[in-house]
């Protein structure tokens, strides 16, 4: 496969500087294509939460890229992720969202399918000669691995293992699902948007701290002056880490890095209703890891190319179009964990998230301005220079930058650069 | 004077009062009048616009709204502040409410189901939200007040744009 190139004949890779990128990376269908194929394609894409598909049957709909899939779980659990095009004549098997079922049968012309994509059956089977081979006309299956319940998949048989492309993302993640306070992380229903803008517009936003003051400050202004104080993080000690393979985190909150360090730290007074209640019912340090938990933690890790594990929530992008993105924010919850606690947790994403939530909305508005702004200057790049030449170099001898830095968009962008290079 | 009003208390909520009620939301609503609307609710009342058409367990399932008398007061503060930049200009939203039932009705409270169309405009854009909405109607003094409203969009499940007024 040689290098994609711009109708021009400029190799796409071009278009990244290590400070700015051209205004084409927004707006160019060809390169749009060429990502599909070239990223999402050959790396490791995020396609469900294992809370999603508990029981032998489940199955869950997402997409890996442009193309539909079905994640499942077979009669002995384990995951399998499908291609969602019958092996027929290519009628979608499924246009459930989620549910149970003991086969996918096509409602085409009948053929059935097992959990793990095999074909079983087909209806009057001897129209077909006798050499007509089931096995080689199951569900075309990707790579599936996981991680802490991350689910991701893979249409590049080659593809490193999940472990070895996460790399210094894992201990983030691990720090993150401490969220779940002792009980497993579940995932407890999402807001989904589309906004009119490139899909990358979005993965910059993960690791842009800059924005949140002056976007977010209605969100700001809603809070108690303790949470309001919690959130103004520019210009403190938070920061932003390039992780290696495209991912980054941003700290935002450096006291919410390990949700278990310094548990006897007062309770916020807006947590304190909640504290009162699990106070009934659990020991006072269960009570302060439960609240603590609930909070969520105080950092994005951005997962090149389309999930992150942002502070309380996933949030999962999916490219539909160079021009059009659709964001599913993600609620996580504590598995048989106290009733009270989880509600907590719905309310907080409630506030935050959705097309009625106090900061999406606004974001959203920002994106796509920026889609509409990049329609004019075409010949302008787009800086990402802010914090360069002020990094230093973190434990993993990779650029660290200071919380508002665009370190994290740098560090995608040069993952970007590596792989449409190949 | 007396009789008079005893006699209405004691009496079933009508659907004429409780059509009369919803309309002025929905004008006050289309009005952005959000002041006046705050004070058409109850003081223990829930304003939900639920993810999941048919959950009918909205305390413990996510939402798009889930406001008690605190929320809804911040979601007004919110829209009316100027600050955020989604709904500053605020769309301009013209909806028809009709289809009424009455579920239940006695003199303290009813219950009416109802059908939304609104129509959303901003930017050279228009969008149809189409909803069934559950009202729970209280009888508090001569007043009648929202106690409950309950907005089911028929496509709440899909990816929705962002709603920069009140449904
Ligand atoms: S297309 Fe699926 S059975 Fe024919
Ligand atoms: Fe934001």
């Amino acid at each position: 496969m040689t290098a994609p190139r711009l109708a021009s004949g400029r190799p796409m890779s071009d278009l990244v500087l290590p400070d700015r990128i051209e205004t084409a990376m927004y707006t160019d269908p060809d390169i749009f294509t060429a990502e599909m194929e070239r990223i999402f394609s050959k790396t490791w894409v995020w396609v469900a939460h294992a809370s999603e598909v508990p029981n032998p049957g489940d199955f869950v709909s997402s997409f890996v890229g442009l193309q539909p899939v079905i994640v499942t779980r077979d009669r002995k659990g384990r995951l399998h992720v499908l291609v969602n095009r019958c092996r027929h004549r290519g009628a979608t098997v499924c246009e459930r969202r989620q549910g149970n079922a003991t086969s996918l049968v096509c409602p085409y012309h009948g053929w059935g399918y097992a959990q793990d994509g095999s074909l079983r059956g087909v209806p009057y089977v001897e129209g077909y000669t006798g050499d007509f081979d089931k096995s080689s006309l199951g569900l075309k299956a990707l790579r599936v691995e996981e991680y802490q319940g991350l689910v991701f998949a893979s249409l590049n048989p080659e593809v490193e293992t999940l472990s070895d492309y996460l790399g210094h993302t894992k201990l983030w993640i691990d720090l993150f699902m401490k969220q779940g306070a002792g009980y497993p992380v579940k995932t407890s229903g999402e807001h989904r948007f589309r906004f009119p803008g490139n899909w990358k517009i979005q993965l910059e936003n993960t690791t842009d701290a800059y924005h949140f003051p002056i976007v977010h400050r209605p969100f700001i202004e809603s809070l108690d002056k303790q949470a309001e104080e919690t959130f103004t993080f520019l210009g403190r000690e938070g920061f932003v880490e390039d992780l290696g393979n495209g991912h980054s985190v941003m700290v935002m909150i450096p006291e919410l890095i390990d949700l278990e360090a310094n548990l006897d730290a007062p309770i916020p007074d807006r947590f304190l209703p909640l504290a009162n209640e699990l106070a009934k019912t659990h020991p006072p340090q269960e009570v302060r890891r439960i609240v603590r938990a609930v909070g969520g933690t105080g950092f994005n890790v951005n997962i090149f190319p389309n999930a992150a594990c942002s502070m309380a929530f996933f949030r999962i992008l999916r490219p539909i179009s160079v021009r059009e993105t659709e964001v599913r924010h993600i609620a996580i919850g504590m598995e048989g964990g106290p009733a009270a606690a989880n509600r907590a947790r719905l309310r907080l994403h409630e506030h935050f998230q959705g097309p009625m939530g106090f900061g999406s909305p606004d974001d959203v508005e920002a994106w796509q301005r920026v889609q509409r702004g990049v329609q004019g200057g075409p010949d302008l790049p787009l800086m990402v220079n802010r914090g360069l030449g002020l990094e230093s170099s973190s434990v993993n001898h990779l650029p660290k930058g200071g919380v508002s830095a665009e370190t994290g968009m740098r560090a995608a962008y040069q993952m970007w650069k590596r792989m449409m290079s190949a | 004077m007396t009789a008079m009003t005893v006699s209405i208390s004691n009496s079933a909520i009508s659907l004429d009062e409780a059509i009369t009620l919803i309309w002025t939301e929905a004008d006050l609503l289309d009005r952005r009048d959000y002041e006046s609307w705050l004070a058409l609710w109850t003081r223990e009342g829930h304003y939900v616009i639920p993810v999941d058409p048919d959950a009918r367990d909205h305390v413990d399932t996510l939402n798009y709204a889930y406001d008690d008398a605190d929320m809804r007061r911040m979601r007004v503060d919110r829209l009316v502040g100027g600050h955020a930049i989604s709904s500053t200009p605020a769309a301009r939203s013209v909806r028809i409410l009709s289809r009424f039932r009455l579920m239940e009705a006695g003199p303290a409270h009813c219950v009416v189901h109802c059908a939304q169309h609104l129509v959303e405009y901003k930017f050279e854009r228009q969008r149809l939200y189409a909803a069934d909405v559950t009202y729970r109607l209280t009888r508090s003094d001569a007043d009648l007040k929202l106690d409950e409203k309950v907005v089911r969009l028929i496509n709440a499940g899909d990816a929705l744009g962002s709603l920069s007024y009140l449904l």
